[in-house]
């Protein structure tokens, strides 16, 4: 699987906002000085009267996109993860998300795989800020093929969404002929019985490779894509915990608030079902190459087979 | 319209403000007595408004930046007739389409949702951008309190603005002089704030914002301004028309009890008197 093609979902937001970009005349995509490395750089491109450039001042960003909604348009409005989400929360939950406004927010660069900057940078918060927002649908996407997708999708969709993307290039996977996506649809990307374990963004690959590592020892893991984690696909998850017995959430996020809360939350209303949750264990990232992060905190494939086996 | 009948629209305004917020038993009389004078224009002449169409696209949009100051807002818009003047003193009840703050998706009328300060003056510049990326003609006006510009937010918003030359916008700044915890240059100064709005790249006209006059003279002046935004500092008396709240922080968030009630409308209704003698 070494040969697989790898692009950043970053990368996959680029391109396509330039393509809707032609196709609907009222998207406006907004920035705040990191154009080059949330790629909005392509829209700007392509369609430099419908880009604007806020400089440094994510909350008057989010402010500035509620007001284009407010108008009709359908604004896009990126930075990172951690200013996005972070800085400017109390602007997204009040100028955009209590007036339900057709504002999609794109967040480059989140989690720990931003490598060098640092925990500074490395927004492992984001999913559990977003998600408490009444309204704001959360999307993260795993690969090309599907962060592609979300962003069509999230033009689509008639209200806020939060589009979480990242720096580091994945392999891209989710390439079968009837792959479809659906918001708010989880996707099986393995069946098994004995335990199930349910993957979003950029951990959801590793957890195939762990499976088919753990299946070499008898072990048979169903792997589910959480694509969509608000709104959550509360049928496929519970069916899933039913299925197998033993529930496994990974992600690139804390394990307070993000995937394994919002499946722990489902679970324990419809099917309670023992969870073990990985992720980032409530502290602080820090600086290095985000291959070797992803490997000290746990998120790849080897960690992922070895805490699985163990919980089996 | 004339001056008079502006003035007598305010006073009637400014009782429409008691009457809720004594009947919501809280609220914020102060910000939206010193700013009747201005909601009082901007609704019934300069806004490009119709209240059988409050969402008309080619309509101007005002942002009421300072939120709180919501009584004032909903007065001129009942009195314009966007809803029925009998729903007033719902403000604040439970179930009442008239939240606390304004929301643009319960009350007719209202552009956008405001209320935690330093935000609205956002939405108004992207609204304002809006309409110059697709060459749409609609002006869009804010209203902002004088202690709402320490927010930062507000500064990040005013340079957008001008770097983008938007001349079809106009923020107006309700300087009462007062906040919660005091006069303005006591807690935190924002002075000059004339010269912060200059050094943004606004063109700036200071008035005196309980007159109508000045007002509409800024107004018009404002119109007029080619390739910047406009700043009008307006110089207004806080809970101006009820005596024991003019100039006094105390009646910022504060609602009038019943023998209260009583000398505020007294007030109010001998100075409607002196309108109509006049």
């Amino acid at each position: 699987m070494s040969d697989v093609k790898r692009i950043a979902t970053r990368d996959s937001y680029g391109a396509t906002l330039a393509e809707l970009g032609t196709e609907h005349e009222d998207i406006v995509v907004l920035d705040a000085d990191l154009a080059a490395a949330t790629k909005t750089a392509v829209f700007q491109k392509a369609h430099p009267e419908r880009f604007i450039d806020c400089g440094i001042a994510e909350a008057n960003m989010m402010g500035v996109a509620a007001g284009l909604a407010a108008a009709g348009k359908v604004p896009f409005a990126s930075s990172f993860a951690m200013f996005a989400a972070g800085r400017a929360y109390e602007q997204v939950r009040n100028s955009i998300g209590y007036p339900h406004l057709n504002v999609k927010i794109g967040a480059s660069h989140a989690g720990i795989s931003v490598g060098e900057d640092g925990a500074t940078h490395q927004c492992n918060e984001d999913i559990a800020l977003m998600r408490s927002i009444p309204g704001m649908v959360v999307i993260n996407p795993s690969d090309d093929i599907e962060a592609k997708a979300a962003t069509r999708a999230a033009y689509e969709h008639d209200g806020p969404v939060y589009l979480r993307f990242g720096r580091l290039a994945v392999p891209v996977f989710n390439d079968k002929p009837d792959y479809k996506f659906e918001l708010g649809k989880g996707v099986v990307l393995r069946e098994g019985k004995d335990v199930a374990i349910i993957a979003t963004g950029l951990p959801v690959y590793n957890c195939l490779e762990a499976a088919e590592k753990l299946a070499a020892d008898g072990i048979d893991a169903k792997v589910i894509n959480i694509h969509t984690i608000k709104p959550i696909d509360e049928e496929l998850i519970a069916a899933a915990a039913l299925e197998t017995g033993k529930v496994v959430t990974v992600e690139e996020h804390s394990v307070i608030g993000g995937l394994g809360s919002a499946v722990c939350d489902v679970l324990c209303e419809k099917a309670p079902t023992k969870v073990m949750k990985i992720g980032i264990n409530d502290v602080f990232g820090e600086s290095g190459p985000a291959l070797e992060l992803i490997k000290k905190y746990g998120l790849d494939a080897d960690s992922i087979y070895e805490k699985v086996k163990q919980f089996v | 319209m004339d001056k008079l009948k502006l003035m007598k629209l305010a006073n009637e305004i400014r009782k429409d403000i008691v009457v809720s917020v004594h009947s919501a038993k809280a609220g914020h009389p102060g910000g939206s007595l010193s700013a009747a004078e201005l909601f009082t224009y901007l609704y019934f002449e300069e806004l490009n408004i119709d209240p059988k169409d409050p969402a008309k696209p080619d309509r101007d949009r005002f942002v009421l930046s300072k939120g709180h100051t919501a009584p004032g807002l909903y007065a001129a818009l009942a009195e314009r007739g966007f809803f029925p003047k009998e729903d007033l003193p719902t403000l604040r009840h439970v179930g009442s389409y008239l939240q606390g703050h304004p929301d643009m998706k319960s009350v007719p009328g209202v552009d956008m949702s405001s209320g935690s300060l330093g935000q609205g003056i956002s939405a108004a510049v992207g609204m304002a951008l809006a309409a110059k990326i697709y060459g749409d003609d609609y002006r869009v006006y804010t209203l902002l309190g004088d202690g709402e510009i320490q927010e930062g937010q507000v500064w990040e918003a005013a340079m957008l603005a001008a770097h983008h030359n938007l001349d079809n916008l106009v923020v107006i700044v309700d300087n009462n002089n007062l906040q919660i915890d005091g006069e303005i240059d006591k807690v935190n100064s924002p002075y000059p704030i004339d010269e912060k709005f200059e050094a943004f790249r606004f063109h700036v006209i200071n008035i005196d914002g309980n007159d109508f006059d000045q007002i509409d003279a800024a107004f018009k002046e404002a119109k007029t301004v080619k390739g910047q935004p406009t700043a009008i500092i307006a110089k207004t008396m806080k809970g101006k028309g009820v005596s024991f709240m003019e100039n006094n922080a105390d009646w910022h968030g504060k609602a009038p009890n019943d023998e209260e009630f009583e000398i505020a409308m007294e007030d109010l209704k001998k100075e409607g008197e002196a309108l109509c003698q006049m």
